[in-house]
Formats: C-alpha cells, structure tokens, sequence
C-alpha cells in the first residue's frame, strides 16, 4: 500500500515528521517499508508561460523563447531552448538563473551567440519522471510565476506500508489516517460526502442470486458524462503516488475512490448491459474475458456480475474487458458493493493474478460505508465530468455480524502482564472510535464494520497493547516451578552420533531434501518416489527416500572445487510410501568417504579409503549394539562391495563402495565408499551393569585354519561364538593370508582365543579340550583344515 | 712392593681418566679384583708382625672402601653419561604435526540450533520434533489457518502427491506436542521447513526453532523477557537492544515481530540492516484462544506464549554469513570454517 503524505495529512495532521509518523506506525504494527521523497531537491523552479517562439540563427535544433515568469510580460526573460515540442502558449516549469536542480545549476549563460537567462524543463531535468520527449507541459490553468514545487505539490513524501493481512481496514489512505488518529490522539477530519439527488429515473433491474456472496449489492446509472475530460493534475498525482497509472477519468475516479476508501467499485459501460444486473455463480462452461485480457474458464463457486444474456465481471476481482468503460463512453452502471471474503477469497490466486479489488475483498470491506461511497463517487463523477444520475439500486441480505465482546480488565492484566487502569482502557477505547460501554468486569465492545480481524476478547487486547505501545510493556524473567527434565541414560542423541563422526574426520552437509527423481530410480531403484505437486524446478521434483544422492552430488561439487580428499555426512529425513494413507518419515544417518583414508602427512603412507576402513567408522556408530553384515546387493554399490547391515533379523542400514556404473558416470576418479544407517537404530545406549573382575589369569590360544575362499568370516566368527564353551571369554580374528601355501582358493584364517574362568585357575587340559572343541567344530561345519 | 698411598693415588687418578663403564670394570678389578693390588696387600698381611697387622688392616680396608666409594661414584656418573647421549640420541622433533585422522566438523546450521537448544534448555524447556510432511490440519487449521486465509497464500506451500504439504513452519508441533502432554508445558522444535520461494534471500528449505510455553503464568511480559534474555545471550552482548511491534499471526493474538539492534553497527545503520538500525529476528506472541481449542486446552485456566525464528538468519547474523545460499551448497571451504 502506497500513498501520498499529503494526502493522508488532509485527513488527519498529528504534529510530527514524517520519519516520526513511520516510526508511530511501524511501532503500531503498520510496518512502513519505505518513505520516499515525490522529488529531489531544487530550487527557483516556478511556472511559466512561453509567449513567442523564433529559430536561433546560428543552430537547427535551437529556438528562442520569450518566457513570462510573472505578473507583467514586458518582464518576460529570453530563453534558449533545444526542446522539439516547444512553442508558443504552453506552460511549463521554468529553472531560473541561479536555480539548483539534481544534476545542474543553472546560470545565464549564451548559447551560440544567444544570451539565455534560465531554462525551460523537463520532467527528467527535474527529477520527477521518466519522460525523455521533451518539456513538462503543464495544463492551460496552471498559474504562471507560482513555485513549481508547491504547484506540482512536490513537497511530498510517499509511504510504502506492508500490512499484515488482518488490517484490510488501512488498505484506505482514509483507514490509515483513521489509525493515526488513535496512535497519534489527533482530530481526524470527516469524509465529507454530499448526498446525491437523482436527477433522472433511469434505473436497471437487479438480482441478487448469491446472497451468501454478495449480501450488499448497490449501483446507480448515470447518463451523459463527459469522459473526454482529463483526469485532473491532483487526482492523477496521488493515483501515480499510489503506483497506478491513469487509464481514462471514469476508471481513474473509481481507483481514486479505492485508494482513498479501500472499498473497491467497478463502472460498467451502460451500453453494453443487456436487460437486468444479476449477481450470481458461475455456471459450468461459462467463461470471460477480463480487463488484463486474460480469458477466463469459470467454475462454479466464482461469483458473476452479469447480464441476462452473458457474464459482465469477475465479482469483487475483476471487470470483463467487453464491459468495462472506454474513453467515449457516456452512460454508465456503476457499482458499489460487499463481497464476503470467503467467496473471493483464493480465487485470485487459483487463477494466477492479483488485483487491488480482490486484495480488498478477501480481506474484507467496509459494508456499512457502501452506499455512501456510492455517492462520493458519484459526487467526484459529477464535479470533474458532469453527468446525470438515477436512483440507487441497492438489494441487501445478511451482513457480517458484529457482536458485543466482553473485555475483562483481569484478563488484559493476565495476558500482557501488565496493569491497564479501566479510565486508560477506556480511553484507548475512545481514541479507536469502538462502541463501549462499561460492565462489572470491565467493557463491552463492538467492533467497528470495518475491522474484520475483532471477534474475540484478545483481539481488543492487542488494541489495547498497540495503542499503549508494545514498548511500554516492561519485560520481565517469568518465575516458574523448578522441575528437572528427564534425562534418558538408555539413549543417545543425534548430537552426540554427529560428534562420533566429526572426530573420525567427516564434515557435516545440510542438502535439500527434494531431489532429482534421476538419483531415485538410479541409486535406490525407487521408481514411485514422494512427488511434489508444484516443485521449485524441475530437477527438485520428488521427496529423497535416500541420502546418499545429494552427498555424491556434493563430492562432485567439492572435487570440482579442487578437493581430493572428501568425508561427509548428513542427517536428514527421508520419505516412502507406504501402505498407509501417509508416507513413511524415516531420519537416516549417512556418509561418503573419498580419496586417502588419512589427509597427506608424513609418517602414513597415501591409500585409498577402502570398505573396512568406513566399516570401522560404522561399527563405532554401533558401539552398543551388536550387528551383523550381510552380503546384498544394493543398487548404489558395487555387487561384490555391498553389505546390508543388520540387528538380528533387523536390517538397519547399507554400506558398500559406489559402483563402479556410478563412478563414471558421476566422473570420479577413484570410487567412494558409502553408509546409510537409521537413525533410531543408533541411539539405543546399553545401561552399564557391572560384573566382577575376574580374580584368576586368562589364557590366549591362537587357532589358524585354512578355509575356502568364499567362506564369510562372519559366519565362522559367529559359528564359534554360538558353540564356545563358557570358559572362552573372547573370540576374534587377527590374520588374513592368501597365497601359494595355502591352495589356491583358500584363504588362512588365525583367530585369538581367550580363555578364563572366574572361580579358578585354568588347567591345561581344559584350555585343551575347548580349543579342540571348537577346532573340531570348524572342520565339520565349515570345512576347516587346521594350520600348522 | 709399592706403598698403599702410591697405590691408591693411581688407582684414583686411572678411575677418574676412565669414560667407559666395561673399562672401568677391567681397571677395577686390577686393585680390588682377586689378584688385584690390594687383595694382595691383604694376603700380605699375615706376613707382617702381629702388632703392626691392626693398624695395616686397618689401613687398607680404608684404602679399599675408599675406592670402591670412589668407584661407586665413578660408575653412577658414567652411566647417567651414557643415558644422557642415549636420550640426546632419541630426541623428537616435537614441533612435526601429529599423525592420524583431521577433524571434521558440524554444519553452522546444525551449530547454530545446538546453541539455541542448549540455551533454553537450561531453563527447562524441552526438545521436540515432528513429521515434515504434515497435514492441512496440523500446518494450519489447528493453527487458526483456515481455508481460504490469506495467510495461507503468504506461506507459498509445497504440496505432494496425496494431498499432504511440506510443513511451512514448526509450529505444527505445538499441536502434536499439546495433544500429547497436559500443561505446564516448556517446549522447543527445531526443524527443516519449506517453502515455494527461491531467491537471493530465500532458499526453499530452511530451518526454525518454535518455542512454547503454556502455563498459568505466562504472559506477554514474560514473552519479552525471555526473548529479550535469550537473543542477549545468543549474541553474547549485554548491550543489545530489542524492541516488539505488533504483527499478525493467525495463531497467536496479540502477535508482535521482534527487532534486535544491528549487532554490525550496534544500531548505527549499515547495509546490514538497510540502514534501519534494526533486526527483524523472530515472529512471537500469546498462543490463540483457537489454537488451544483445537488441543482441548481450558483457554481460561491456562495462558501461553509461542515463538519462531529462523536459524539461518540468526547463523547468518552470529557468524557474518552474507549470502544464505552458502549453507546448502555445502562448499567444504565454506563449512571448515566452522570447525
């Protein structure tokens, strides 16, 4: 919303500066954006007549100008001017000698010979406008020898408000002022409006089939307007102040009455009505054509204004562009109503557009002012083109109600944490002009018509507040029931999963979490992602039910930034259909290891990050769980480097080496390793239960079999763990040989085996029996033969 | 045979010239060995007259626990020596880097919500958290967002395929967290949020932190205290300065947006803070009687406040990030910044 100052302070005038009056508003809620001087500074500008007009004698382009500057024109000055559109009897402001504008200073100078005591301007010259053809040509009653500034009202600021969507009321410069009034405690001026006398019977028939939608319907016909008459200087500066251009003077009054009021209205070409004015819905099929030639297919909760024959407008958002007025037209229908919010509401914005009356409308309207603006409108129609007008026709319903509320003075005092004495309450009350009477609790208060946003007691109370002053309210540490927060020792938090990985060297990312449906079907073989119905683009369309695409996008992106050693992870949600009505919302943990295991340093010689070596990093993630690692295939990994990783039958998570397939294509030279684990699969902690430190010695016996190549280490591992006797405290691998000695297929396997018993010494012969036991059982099970 | 002072003299003069433990030895035992000088004195001894063996006795087991002190001493010396060159042998570089894994580190983001999350968990408010894909009813009208509200188009929603959104705010959790729990309650949910917009200052995911408190003596004073508290100790300045103005929230009434003074130019006026000396940083207000409605929360006996804020703004201010769009192009020279 924006307006000229000036014309805000017709209305309302507090004492202040304008950067006072946007701070007073801001402070208020009505948050000024920006205020903007109409123009840069300069002086020694007035009007100016052009009497006589004669070519230099030395230059094409130039001419000669005697310029009346005054009250007598034998003090007419002699002006060069190089302007083509200059000639004899145009007004025009004029910079005299010892002027400063923006760019210039202006002194009496000769031009080729010519003596020139001032310059005649153009809009561009004095900072105001754009336009580049030329002198500013001033209307023909422009009053020669008067300041330029004062009048052009130059001396102007503009305000550029960003409501919030509940003050729909100070979409009006009228509402606005309204509001300073209050803020300020400054007289507001009436709106004067004088009643009209219609002067002829013309008059339509009206139908109102939408009640719920339009529960005020008002126009009136008039005949005989003269709309070849300019738009005047005054009215065409504050629409252009408030960022609208002029069209033709019917639709310039009618925006007028809109800026001022905030109520929209819409001026039908008389001529193009057919019979009777109905307000009702779409039907099916039907469509429009609208003023910003947009053609229109209509649905049937739009609400029309039409014809008996053919829609006219879009009710409360737009006019039909066969219907509307032209330069030209002489009669016409014009309208003033209510719309209820609910029924305009979206509608716009389903079909694409805004418009200055739908903005209104979906935020609501003053319904008690419309037949008097009906009449002001008519009134300025009337003054600035003449014209003729009918009665007013007027079908009315159910208007939005507006209820008693009950404002507590205990409840201001709970809810703001501050005391309001009931005369200050009241007195706020008086200066927002809200119907109020006292009660034994406190008020009872109306809401005005035009404030949609007061229904319940809390809204008065940020009237209240606002009027007060938010700043007023003092701030204060609440006192509050000391009470200690759970503190579970049975889980971890993500916090301290993430601090895992920071000291095993990776870096955190934050990606997107939609992503290309490309990564989907390529890396997780999930061809029926989380579709977005309106992506931001079209390589963001889908839901990721994966991490690991965004962090193979962003090694690409750091090896492209000359990085060659790349450890990431990310914590993030991922997202799947599911069976049921919702998708599933799973948080996952994941990582990418790329290039060297150890940055370049001394003392470690350079290899590439292999699985085992994220392997490790993951078993430290499960430092209190114990999982397994199975050999399936996953679509992101190499088939022989793809590990499904499991708690009991559980799968938890992937890890494996990017396939090779994938390598290349994302043009990494050397492969990456990769992990995918659930989050919750991570936090379970193992409460401590201490046992006794055993008194006696433990025992170490190595056992080191030959085994077939293929035989997974983890099955021989849990194998042995399963069949061990009670005095084996402790089973784990410390050698891999392949090589000649052991055939060809085979691969040596040397596992350390701790004995111990916790109520004695062990005997030989014990310790004997329980690494023969489990020898034996290697040979049977897993075709072990022993070493030697 | 040579006196016991000739003896002596050399022995003391050999065992000081000598630089080497296994030499030293060899040179012991020449006097103190069993043929060494001395011994033989002793031998010798049985061969003098009886009156005169107590003095010589005496005299030369002076002579040789002299020297063996001597040697003693001789010895411990040689031996620290050699220690020492051994030590001087073996000593490091203790100025060459460590060897072993660097560090890693955490976004800012994720720094940046640990910090927030920290600080008014030490004053009891708990962390919770919710689906990102909400429903209509929890992203709105359980907040007071009806159908058809103009707050709804300002919120530019992501919409999937079975008709769910991408939730536009935390608020959301207010809702699951309250149907859940019985007032009093402290909470805090940090979280992903999305919205349809993407530009130099808007990314179309991002993070905020919601904050709730219901209780029977929350107020809007209190509001301000416990912003204007936590914004002091999040920038770890005692001189900022806050300010409240009035906003709209559909979910909160009154609603207030809060400023905090340019923490760049301490409210002088830079390009920061487009020379208004001000920060807009966090959107608050006392929960609406609506929304607690929708929760079955008795509106009456129990009053709240909530809170939202956007974490990048608030990194972005902490750390002079000045392009929000760093945090997701996850650029490892931007983010080691950090560790």
């Amino acid at each position: 919303m924006k307006f000229s100052e000036n014309w805000l302070r017709t209305f309302v005038n507090p004492g202040c500066t304008s950067e006072q009056l946007a701070h007073t508003l801001t402070m208020a809620g009505l948050e000024v954006e920006a205020v903007e001087s109409v123009a840069d500074s300069f002086d020694k500008v007035v009007v100016a007549e052009v009497l006589a007009v004669e070519k230099h004698p030395d230059a094409d382009r130039l001419s000669i100008c005697r310029v009346k500057v005054g009250d007598h024109a034998d003090e007419a000055l002699q002006i060069v001017c190089g302007a083509p559109n200059v000639h004899a009897g145009i007004k025009v402001p004029c910079a005299l000698v010892g002027a400063q504008l923006p760019d210039m200073a202006i002194k009496s100078a000769k031009l080729r010979g010519v003596q020139s005591s001032g310059m005649l301007c153009s809009a561009r010259e004095l900072g105001i406008g754009e336009h580049v053809d030329g002198l500013l040509i001033l209307p023909d009653t422009a009053p020669v020898g008067q300041d330029f500034r004062t009048y052009y009202e130059l001396n102007d600021r503009v305000f550029t408000l960003s409501l919030t969507p509940n003050r729909a009321d100070c979409l009006g410069v009228y509402g606005v002022a309204r509001e300073i009034s209050a803020l300020t405690d400054t007289q507001l001026s009436p709106f004067k409006i004088s009643p009209v006398e219609p002067e002829i019977e013309d008059s339509l028939d009206l139908h109102v089939n939408a009640q719920d939608g339009c529960p005020l319907y008002c126009g009136r016909v008039m005949r005989g307007i003269n709309s070849n008459v300019e738009t005047p200087l005054w009215m065409r500066q504050r629409l252009e102040r408030s960022g609208l251009r002029s069209i033709n003077t019917v639709v310039d009054i009618t925006n007028y009455v809109l800026l001022e009021t905030g109520q929209p209205m819409h001026a039908f070409d008389l001529a193009k009505v057919d019979g009777a004015i109905h307000v009702r819905y779409a039907r099916g099929g039907e469509t429009i054509r609208l003023l910003n030639e947009s053609q229109v297919e209509l649905t049937t909760d739009m609400l029309l204004i039409a014809d008996d024959h053919k829609p006219l407008a879009l009710a409360g958002i737009m006019g039909g562009l066969d219907s509307g007025v032209a330069t030209g037209t002489s009669d016409i229908f014009l309208e003033c109503a209510f719309f209820n919010p609910d029924v305009i509401s979206g509608k716009s914005f389903k079909l694409g557009f805004n418009s200055d009356s739908s903005y209104r409308f979906e935020r609501g309207v003053d319904f008690a002012a419309t037949r008097n603006i009906l009449d002001y409108a008519t009134n300025l129609i009337q003054s600035i083109c003449s014209g003729a007008a009918g009665p007013i026709l007027e079908k009315s319903s159910k208007l939005p109600q507006r209820l008693p509320v009950t404002v507590r003075t205990e409840r201001v005092q709970r809810i703001l944490g501050i005391v309001l004495e009931k005369d200050q309450i009241a007195e706020y009350l008086s200066r927002l002009q809200f119907d109020f009477s006292e009660n034994e609790h406190g008020f009872t208060v109306t809401p005005p018509s035009y404030r949609f946003d007061l229904a319940i007691e809390e809204d008065f109370i940020e009237e209240l507040a606002r009027i007060h002053g938010y700043d007023e309210i003092p701030a204060q540490q609440p006192k509050a029931e000391l009470v200690m927060l759970p503190l579970s020792e049975s889980m971890r938090s993500a916090t301290q999963i993430r601090q895992m990985l920071v000291l095993r060297d990776y870096q955190e990312v934050v990606n997107y979490a939609f992503v290309d449906k490309a990564w989907e079907i390529d890396l997780i073989q999930n061809h029926n992602p989380v579709a977005l119905k309106n992506p931001i683009a079209n390589h963001l369309n889908v839901m990721r039910s994966s991490l690991l695409g965004g962090l193979i996008a962003n090694l690409q992106f750091n090896l492209n930034r000359r990085q060659d050693r790349v450890r990431l992870f990310e914590l993030g949600c991922c997202f799947e259909k599911s069976t049921t009505e919702h998708y599933l919302q799973t948080e996952k943990l994941a990582g990418i290891a790329y290039g060297d295991v150890f940055s370049e340093q001394w003392g470690i010689p350079a290899r590439s990050v292999d699985f085992y070596d994220v392997k490790s990093d993951v078993e430290t993630l499960y430092q209190y769980q114990e999982i397994n690692f199975q050999a399936v295939q996953h679509p992101a990994f190499h088939p022989g480097k793809s590990a499904q990783i499991m708690i009991g039958a559980k799968p938890v998570g992937w890890l494996g080496e990017l396939h090779p397939r994938w390598q290349k294509q994302y043009d990494l030279s050397r492969p990456a390793v990769l992990f995918e684990l659930l989050l919750d699969s991570l936090l379970p902690v193992l409460l401590a239960q201490v046992k006794e430190i055993p008194k006696y010695p433990a025992v170490r016996r190595d056992i080191a079999v030959i085994v077939d190549n293929q035989m997974p280490v983890q099955a021989i591992l849990f194998g042995m763990r399963e069949k061990k006797p009670e005095i084996v405290t402790e089973i784990t691998l410390f050698d891999v040989y392949r090589g000649e000695t052991v055939g060809e297929h085979n691969k040596s396997l040397a596992f350390k085996v701790m004995l111990q018993d916790a109520q004695k010494t062990l005997t030989d012969d014990e310790v004997e029996a329980a690494i023969a036991g489990l020898v034996e059982m290697l040979k049977t099970k897993f075709g072990a033969t022993l070493r030697n | 045979m040579r006196s016991l002072d000739e003896i002596v003299g050399e022995a003391i003069t050999l065992f000081n010239s000598i630089n080497d433990v296994t030499e030293l030895e060899q040179v012991k035992a020449r006097y103190l060995g069993k043929n060494g000088e001395l011994t033989d004195l002793l031998k010798e001894l049985g061969r003098l007259p009886a009156e005169q063996r107590p003095a010589m006795g005496m005299q030369i087991n002076q002579a040789k626990n002299r020297l063996e002190a001597l040697l003693k001493d001789r010895r411990l010396k040689l031996q620290e020596k050699k220690l020492e060159e051994k030590l001087k042998e073996e000593a490091l570089d203790v100025t060459m880097p460590g060897r072993g894994y660097g560090k890693g580190g955490l976004h800012p983001v994720t720094q940046t919500l640990i910090r927030i999350e920290s600080l008014f968990h030490s004053i009891g408010y708990e962390v919770a958290s919710g689906p990102e894909i909400e429903t209509d009813f929890y992203n709105f009208t359980a907040l007071n967002i009806p159908e058809n509200h103009p707050a709804r188009a300002m919120h530019d929603t992501f919409y999937v395929e079975n008709g769910d959104l991408l939730r536009t705010h935390t608020s959301p959790v207010q809702i699951h967290f309250m149907l859940e729990n019985a007032p009093p309650i402290k909470l805090i949910a940090p979280g992903r949020v999305y919205r349809c917009d993407s530009d130099v200052t808007h990314t179309p995911m991002f993070h905020q932190v919601e904050g709730l408190w219901i209780d029977k003596q929350a107020s809007f004073s209190a509001l301000k205290g416990i912003l204007a508290n936590f914004m002091a100790c999040f920038f770890e300045r005692d001189d900022l300065s806050v300010r409240f103005r009035p906003s709209f929230f559909p979910f909160t009434e009154p609603s207030a947006e809060m400023d905090i003074s340019c923490v760049k130019c301490n409210g002088k006026g830079c390009r920061i803070c487009s020379h208004t000396g001000w920060l807009e940083v966090l959107g608050c207000g006392m929960v609406h009687p609506n929304v607690l409605k929708h929760v079955d929360i008795d509106h009456e006996q129990y009053v709240g406040f909530a809170f939202g804020m956007g974490v990048e703004r608030l990194a972005m201010l902490r750390y002079g990030v000045s392009d929000l769009r760093l945090f997701f192009e996850n650029d490892m020279r931007f983010l080691k910044q950090f560790n």
